[in-house]
């Protein structure tokens, strides 16, 4: 899950990360008083979870009220590569020296923590990667040593950081990596961390990105979830705990496991089809999530035909068949529905829906099969 | 020959009492697995159609002889299991636990690594190992799998595993050992692990390699097959036609060098000799294809 960079700010603020005093705003009036908190000048910055917002017009400077007015007016409600923007964030400026780059992640090959620190940060920084890599000092961290303060203020100095940046940069890395680590993180990402002209070091931007597969140990993390999601059929889909991404074709689909639905949509491609949607119901998923799946995909208009793919292991195909014939007693399902049952516990899901098949709800031998079935039913 | 596990591997299952340890762990014994212990923290001494219940994975290996486990239990107390049986002197062990925080794994990983390296985990968030007629830990159907080989399975996906097991066998095409490594970022044992196994297995004569979106390491598979592999390798990697996934910041895309797309790993399996199918089934002949062609 990704957070909004006030969001991430204040996870950030958490772990004693420091950054510039601001406010989030929804309005022109908010943003107005949000700068009076913060202090002239302010810059105003376009809340949304994509890259560019700079080039797009989406972050200002005021000097006053009068600029704060003019650039909050004209960035809420902004389209940011497809984003609308809902909130800015106001924050007071920061008189700049120099850009860094810093991070933590997992490096997936070596299974270790890798912390990327630059002092060459800014917008370009993936270009450095590219053309400077060694302006980019690399850090393994094994997470059963930790980051310490001493491995920290060597990084800095590998890192060539200037001098007077070094002492405060060492302690926010390690900061960064308890929150990284601490705040269950995927990410963890500051661009630019600034030195400013006063000599002090702080994030003037942050991307974090949470695992939700630890959501279990945060609740707070509630707040963020509520604000995650714009496509109306993803909420839903969210509100009832089931792994589904948009798209814009015709044929929905549902499958268990994201290997096999993300399969699903290959092949529905190639027989000339187009999905709806990705939904993973997941492992061991049962009659209601299979019933609440159908009711997501049913409230999609574009939706021609359904394509409900099955291979169960810890899933029960039993199961699964008695959720689509509970939804078919729920909700009336506008668009005919292509199975394809197999493994687990399928002769018995076979036998449940036996009774039920019809023009509308078609049963098919294989996923081959089943795809062109449902692409022709769509009418593509 | 069959790897990781044979038909004398005997296996303790970590959460035998709980629904999905039940299910799953008397499913393997009707399979022919040896199932020969359970272990719940407050149902030690009771038994679960026969299977007897320890309270602790020591108990249960000293009584048992136990030298694998089937972890069963929920994510916040997954990685605890997986240390537990590694501290009994498990050496093989099975994970399927679905949504384990990526720190816990990234802790537990190396924690095996430095003080359990004759320990080899498989998992977490996989549908466990196969070896068709001998044995089976995990939730893999067994029936969609044919004993006899001569193709080794592995797959980065769960639900494609079993994809590509049935795409084998209603073709008459056997399988030596099937292995489920599971998607997750920490995975215990990897495609290469699992290549390097199946290159030294003189029973198995191919290699379905399923892949799919994401991370690097079909990339990395690639290369050991074209350095190391002798023998010939299939593969399919899910998410050709996948709408771009989120991006993770800049750092994702520093360390990778690639997007981890479908397209980039196709073409790095394929420069380096590997059959490359654009769906299951059309993986499944082109290796049924191959099968024949050995006679």
């Amino acid at each position: 899950m990704d957070l909004f960079e006030y969001q991430g700010k204040q996870y950030f603020a958490r772990f004693g990360i420091p950054t510039s005093a601001g406010g989030v705003a929804d309005t022109v009036d908010e943003a107005l008083a949000a700068a009076e908190a913060a202090g002239y000048p302010v810059v105003v910055k376009a809340q949304v979870k994509v890259g560019g917002r700079g080039k797009a017009g989406g972050v200002k400077l005021a000097a006053n009220a009068d600029e704060v007015r003019e650039h909050a007016g004209n960035i809420l409600g902004m389209d940011i590569k497809g984003h609308t923007v809902h909130r800015v964030w106001v924050e007071h400026a920061s008189d700049i020296a120099k850009e860094y780059y810093a991070s933590f992640t997992l490096d997936r090959p070596a299974k270790l923590h890798l912390g990327m620190l630059s002092a060459e940060g800014g917008v370009e920084i993936e270009e450095v990667a590219v053309t400077n890599p060694e302006a980019i000092a690399r850090l393994h961290v094994n997470p059963i040593e930790g980051l310490d303060l001493a491995t920290a203020t060597k990084w800095v100095a590998e890192a060539n950081l200037d001098p007077e940046a070094r002492e405060q940069a060492a302690a926010l890395l390690v900061q960064l990596y308890t929150c990284y680590v601490e705040g269950d993180c995927d990410l963890a990402e500051i661009n630019p961390l600034i030195l400013t002209t006063d000599g002090e070091v702080k994030a003037l931007d942050a991307k974090v990105t949470l695992d939700e597969n630890a959501s279990f140990r945060h609740p707070e993390w509630e707040d963020y979830a509520a604000t995650d999601t714009e496509d109306p059929r993803e909420k839903m889909a969210k509100e009832r705990g089931l792994n589904y991404i948009g798209l814009e074709g015709s044929v929905g689909i549902i499958a268990n496991g994201a290997g096999l639905a993300m399969s699903t949509l290959d092949v529905v491609n190639q027989v000339g089809g187009s999905a709806a949607n990705f939904l993973d119901i997941g492992g061991g998923a049962n009659a209601d999530v299979m019933a609440a799946a159908l009711e997501v995909i049913n409230a999609d208009p574009a939706v021609r035909a359904i394509f409900v793919n099955i291979f169960g292991g810890i899933t029960r195909v039993d199961e699964v068949a008695n959720g689509v014939v509970a939804a078919l007693e729920r909700v009336e399902i506008r668009s005919p529905i292509v199975l394809r049952l197999d493994g687990t516990n399928a002769i018995e899901g076979r036998a449940i829906l036996a009774p039920h098949l019809s023009e509308r709800l078609v049963a098919e031998a294989t996923m081959l099969e089943a795809a062109r079935r449902v692409v022709a039913l769509a009418g593509n | 020959m069959s790897i990781f596990v044979d038909e004398n591997t005997k296996v303790v299952v970590q959460g035998l009492t709980g629904g999905q340890g039940r299910f799953h762990g008397l499913r393997n014994r009707a399979y022919g697995t040896k199932v020969v212990a359970g272990t719940s923290p407050n149902k030690a001494g009771t038994d679960v159609e026969g299977i007897p219940v320890y309270a602790s994975v020591a108990e249960a290996v000293d009584a048992t002889g136990a030298d694998a486990s089937f972890v069963v239990v929920p994510p916040p107390a997954a990685c605890a299991a997986i240390l537990e049986a590694a501290e009994a002197g498990v050496s093989f062990i099975v994970c399927i636990t679905e949504g384990i925080p990526a720190q816990d794994e990234a802790l537990t990983f190396n924690r095996l690594r430095t003080e359990f390296p004759g320990t080899r985990l498989l998992g977490p968030n996989c549908p466990g190992i196969i070896s068709p007629g001998k044995t089976n830990i995990g939730i893999t159907s067994g029936d969609i799998a044919l004993a006899g080989g001569p193709v080794g399975i592995v797959s980065r996906s769960g639900t494609l595993t079993y994809q590509a097991l049935h795409e084998l066998s209603q073709q008459g095409v056997g399988q030596t050992t099937c292995v489920g490594i599971g998607g997750d970022p920490v995975p215990g044992t990897n495609f290469i692990d699992c290549l390097e196994a199946f290159e030294d297995d003189p029973d198995t004569l191919a290699v379905m390699l399923i892949g799919e979106i994401g991370g690097s390491e079909e990339e990395r598979a690639a290369a050991f097959i074209a350095e190391h592999m002798t023998k010939p390798v299939v593969s399919y990697v899910a998410g050709v036609t996948a709408p771009p996934g989120r991006k993770m910041g800049h750092a994702g895309a520093i360390i990778s060098g690639s997007q981890g797309t479908a397209q980039a790993k196709m073409e790095a399996l394929s420069e380096a000799g590997v059959s490359v199918a654009l769906n299951p089934t059309e993986a499944g002949e082109m290796m049924v294809e191959i099968v024949r062609g050995l006679g």
